[in-house]
């Protein structure tokens, strides 16, 4: 498809802008202006249309196809959430920050608030922030309000380390790094958790914070998680949790409980709002009791008489992650989302996702290696092992089930499962769905052994084929000249 | 019976299920978690029906003060979104994908990223642009963080005429860090180059600025850009898209890395939220960009497609070595960024700006008519401007909120001593006639 710069003709518009009503400024001195005008597309309206509405028929999506990209928690995204979120469009943020200015910003601070209580509530937290913008924004938050905690205890020069398992999500150890400290990282033991001897022989007194997943990017929950957050906390290091897997066990067990101190949530997982393209997301950070003191500003604090404020200048804080208060749209329809859901149906939320792993686990335990072969929770990984004998990669599967109209999973994490091969169906799928995709599976774990090279050569279906990310990276052509 | 319709399982299909996966009940698949460790509590409201839902959104909503009149900016802004803007974008073919990890079916967001960073680079007048950031306070901690790994120094100057915002979200960003940061206080609403001067030398990494600033006032960086140069640093730029519709580029000005907020273009002000940020820079610096890019290359048959590229500076391969934590970032609001620009285009973003400023200088000359308010004469200013009120700010804009008029964003919990100062937005979506009588409710609260 040509780039809608390749449509462009000089002086042609896509949309009329009001006529001025008001005098012609005197210009600037030409020092401060441009010497040419941005080279921005020159189309009209339809063309416009045209153009991105056939480029979006260029995406496989959740509403076109089944999309069991695991780790993503890609469910259907309900659209009164889309409806519920555009009721806030007109609200300028700046309003809540003036003199005042609460007063005319109730319903949105309101908002804030108490989707702060429920997920403090789903979490097992004492308070939450919704600042952070995605969840990696909300990691990086967490680990620096573990850094203001022992700061604050007078131990920040004392405080290096940040333990992660050497399954957890790559943004972890990142996030933990951005926050200036250093990574000591545990590996998996054959029970598909962190090793627990080798992570008592990691502990020791530096250790700032334990980062973990729960369950973990194997799908598994650990059964030694409060006996790990004993050991963390003797240490004084705080427990944090990663919240990208909460989809598994709302209403189940709260981290709270279990003994962490810090978690992120992601709202676009776990609570159904749609993934964007990558982004926008959005990671509130819910904390204990300890940890309010240092939580981001403006904070939004609740009076004697029910009324919202704001908090803007408290001692100890870690001043602000984001401009505003974080992806408001986003948590709109997370909040809808619960609301809508209700008890019940959050707890049936979690067990049908378990559910749904576990059956398309066993339904395919038979065609694929499964290295950890246990009882799941919202995902599954094999591994592509037995399909490499014939030469047939993850890769290679991957692009068969485009071929058949399926997202694929996430192949190659987590990095410890050799060729992975990570699907997570959610519990929005039907099993019509599931079974389907299954067959699909089956059939591509028979063609690695009777024909591999049909799986080399897939996808054939699509606009372009396999493409040269080498020569990508080398030419690094991200921008188009001209 | 269902809780959640969007759970789609019958009871039978339920039982069907289970009896494949060899368990009596779902309650066994949660067997792993120890019992004493299972929630004793959660106390979530019981559900509703998605109209219910929406009644409630709805009355939340309106618990807002409706239909205030905007002359307040400060990051975000209040401007026209064509109305291709949500319609494109609204495509659930973009906004229920996720991350184009696999390029032969995600060649759609691939594509339009792309030509995002493409419009990016030709607004900046820079050579690279990754496919977006969170928002525009995040872009300058991100810039300066890129700038610290390039020159391996640990100092950041900054202007005191940035955005409080973003300065708060920079020092955030690297407190925990061996790293200083030196605020520069404005003079007269303006760098003031000679302390800059004296701060620069061969221990910082770079200097960051904004154009147009806080207080709205438009300078020229490009000798500044020079000095910066010549002490080894970078001249990071905080600059507004559609002011670019106008102003000398940070690519024409020698700057190295350009930052902003893309909230301005086509995204809704949504009580401060999704927008995006930008980052762009000198193409040497590439690799140390954060976050995702999109690079163009060829198939197997030769065809053109694109692909995220230079992926080994990110998390999910580098992990604490990455450029950046950044996973999602904001690409639907991005998507919409592109789709603003493509609609207004290249002459309609120069009329656009220039609309801007036609009703900002309007209501300056109006506003300054009035007994007692003045603005600094040397200020040149695009569509936001200060002005020094015979009282204090904060009083008078408390009382215009009453009126349903925003007045602007007064000063004194920003800067000492900037009591009487207010800052004040006007963009193109402001009449003359909504400006007369902003101007008359200003006199009339003046005079009380």
């Amino acid at each position: 498809m040509q780039l809608i710069y390749e449509q462009s003709t000089p002086g042609r518009r896509g949309v009329k802008l009001p006529v001025s009503d008001v005098p012609a400024a005197t210009a600037l001195p030409t020092s401060l202006l441009r010497t040419e005008k941005a080279g921005l597309a020159e189309v009209s309206e339809l063309d416009l249309v045209r153009h991105f509405t056939n480029l979006s028929r260029r995406n496989y999506s959740v509403d076109t196809n089944f999309y069991p990209l695991g780790s993503c928690t890609m469910k259907y995204n309900a659209k009164v959430l889309e409806n519920a979120a555009s009721l806030f469009a007109p609200f300028h943020p700046m309003t809540a920050l003036l003199p005042g200015g609460g007063e005319f910003c109730q319903g949105s601070l309101g908002m804030l608030y108490d989707l702060g209580q429920l997920l403090a509530d789903i979490t097992g937290m004492d308070e939450v922030t919704t600042q952070p913008l995605a969840g990696a924004h909300g990691e990086m938050t967490g680990i620096m309000l573990v850094a203001a905690y022992h700061a604050a205890r007078g131990n920040k020069a004392k405080k290096k380390y940040v333990v992660v398992p050497d399954s957890s999500h790559g943004t972890n150890p990142a996030s933990a790094a951005i926050a200036g400290y250093e990574i000591i990282t545990v590996p998996t033991a054959s029970y598909g958790d962190m090793d627990l001897e080798l992570f008592k022989a990691a502990m020791n007194d530096e250790v700032a914070a334990v980062m973990m997943t729960c369950p973990n990017t194997l799908g598994l929950f650990n059964p030694h998680i409060k006996e790990i957050s004993d050991i963390a906390h003797s240490h004084d290091a705080l427990m944090y949790y990663d919240g990208a897997n909460l989809n598994a066990i709302m209403g189940k067990v709260k981290p709270g409980d279990v003994g962490f101190d810090v978690i992120h949530v992601n709202l676009h997982k776990t609570f159904g709002t749609p993934h964007g393209g990558g982004g926008p997301g959005s990671g509130p950070v819910g904390v204990k009791k300890a940890l309010i003191p240092f939580l981001p500003q403006p904070r939004i604090v609740m009076d004697d008489a029910g009324k919202l404020l704001l908090e803007t200048d408290k001692q100890g804080t870690i001043g602000r992650t984001a401009n505003f208060f974080g992806n408001f749209g986003v948590m709109a329809k997370a909040y809808a989302y619960i609301i809508m859901l209700g008890r019940e149906g959050l707890i049936q939320v979690s067990e049908q996702a378990v559910l749904n792993a576990n059956y398309i686990k066993e339904r395919l335990k038979p065609y694929y290696d499964l290295p950890y072969d246990m009882t799941c929770m919202h995902e599954c990984v094999f591994s592509a092992s037995k399909q490499l004998e014939h030469g047939v990669h993850a890769i290679d599967i991957a692009k068969f089930l485009i071929d058949r109209g399926y997202h694929p999973p996430t192949v190659y994490f987590p990095m410890i499962v050799k060729e992975a091969i990570m699907i997570e169906p959610t519990e929005t799928e039907s099993k019509a769905t599931m079974d389907a995709f299954i067959e699909v599976m089956i059939e591509a774990a028979k063609t690695a052994e009777s024909n591999p090279q049909a799986l080399h050569d897939a996808p054939l279906t699509m606009p372009i084929s396999r493409l040269d990310e080498t020569k990508a990276a080398r030419e690094q052509n991200v921008c188009c000249v001209g | 019976m269902n809780d959640s319709h969007y759970c789609p399982h019958t009871p039978e299909e339920i039982a069907e299920m289970l009896s494949v996966i060899g368990v009596a009940g779902v309650e066994d698949l949660f067997a792993p978690i120890p019992a004493e460790l299972r929630a004793k509590t959660f106390n979530i409201p019981p559900g509703m029906s998605e109209f219910e839902t929406y009644d409630r959104m709805k009355a939340i909503a309106g618990d807002n003060t409706q239909g205030i009149t905007h002359y307040i900016g400060g990051g975000f802004y209040d401007h026209i979104i064509p109305s291709v803007v949500d319609h494109l974008s609204g495509r659930a073919e973009f906004y229920t994908a996720y991350t184009p990890y696999q390029p032969e079916c995600s060649q759609g967001t691939l594509q339009a990223l792309f030509e995002y960073q493409t419009a990016i680079c030709r607004l900046t007048g820079l050579d690279v642009s990754n496919a977006s950031l969170y928002d525009g306070g995040t872009a300058c901690a991100e810039a300066a963080m890129m700038a610290l790994r390039v020159t391996g120094r640990n100092k950041i100057v900054v202007d005191g005429c940035v955005s409080p915002f973003s300065r708060q979200v920079l020092k955030t960003y690297l407190f925990n860090l061996d790293v200083e940061v030196v605020e520069i206080a404005p003079l007269d609403g303006l760098l003031n180059r000679t302390e800059l001067a004296a701060v620069l030398d061969d221990s910082v990494a770079a200097v960051l600025v904004q154009n147009p600033n806080f207080f709205g006032c438009i300078e020229d960086f490009t000798a500044l850009a020079g000095q910066v140069h010549s002490a080894g640093a970078l001249l990071i730029g905080s600059v507004y898209p559609i002011a670019l519709g106008m102003l000398k580029s940070p690519g024409e000005t020698g700057m190295d890395i350009a930052v902003g907020d893309g909230q301005c273009l086509g995204n809704p002000l949504s009580f401060g939220g999704p927008s995006f940020g930008f980052i762009a820079a000198a193409k040497k610096y590439i690799r140390n960009m954060p976050g995702r890019i999109v690079g163009e290359t060829v198939d197997r048959n030769g065809k053109r497609g694109y692909v995220l590229t230079l992926q080994a500076r990110e998390q999910h391969i580098k992990r604490h070595k990455a450029t950046s934590n950044i996973c999602s970032n904001q690409g639907l609001c991005a998507l919409r960024g592109l789709i603003f620009l493509s609609s207004v285009g290249k002459e309609g973003l120069a009329d656009l700006a220039r609309l801007n400023r036609d009703k900002a200088e309007y209501a300056k000359a109006q506003l300054t008519a009035i007994p007692g308010v003045t603005v600094l004469q040397t200020a040149v200013t695009f569509n936001e401007f200060t002005i020094f009120l015979p009282k204090s700010a904060d009083a008078v804009v408390a009382g215009l909120l009453d009126k349903g008029i925003a007045a602007g964003v007064p000063l004194g919990q920003y800067y000492d001593g900037s009591e009487n100062c207010l800052v004040v937005t006007v963009t193109e979506k402001r009449t003359k006639k909504e400006i007369d009588l902003f101007v008359k409710e200003l006199e009339v609260a003046l005079c009380n």
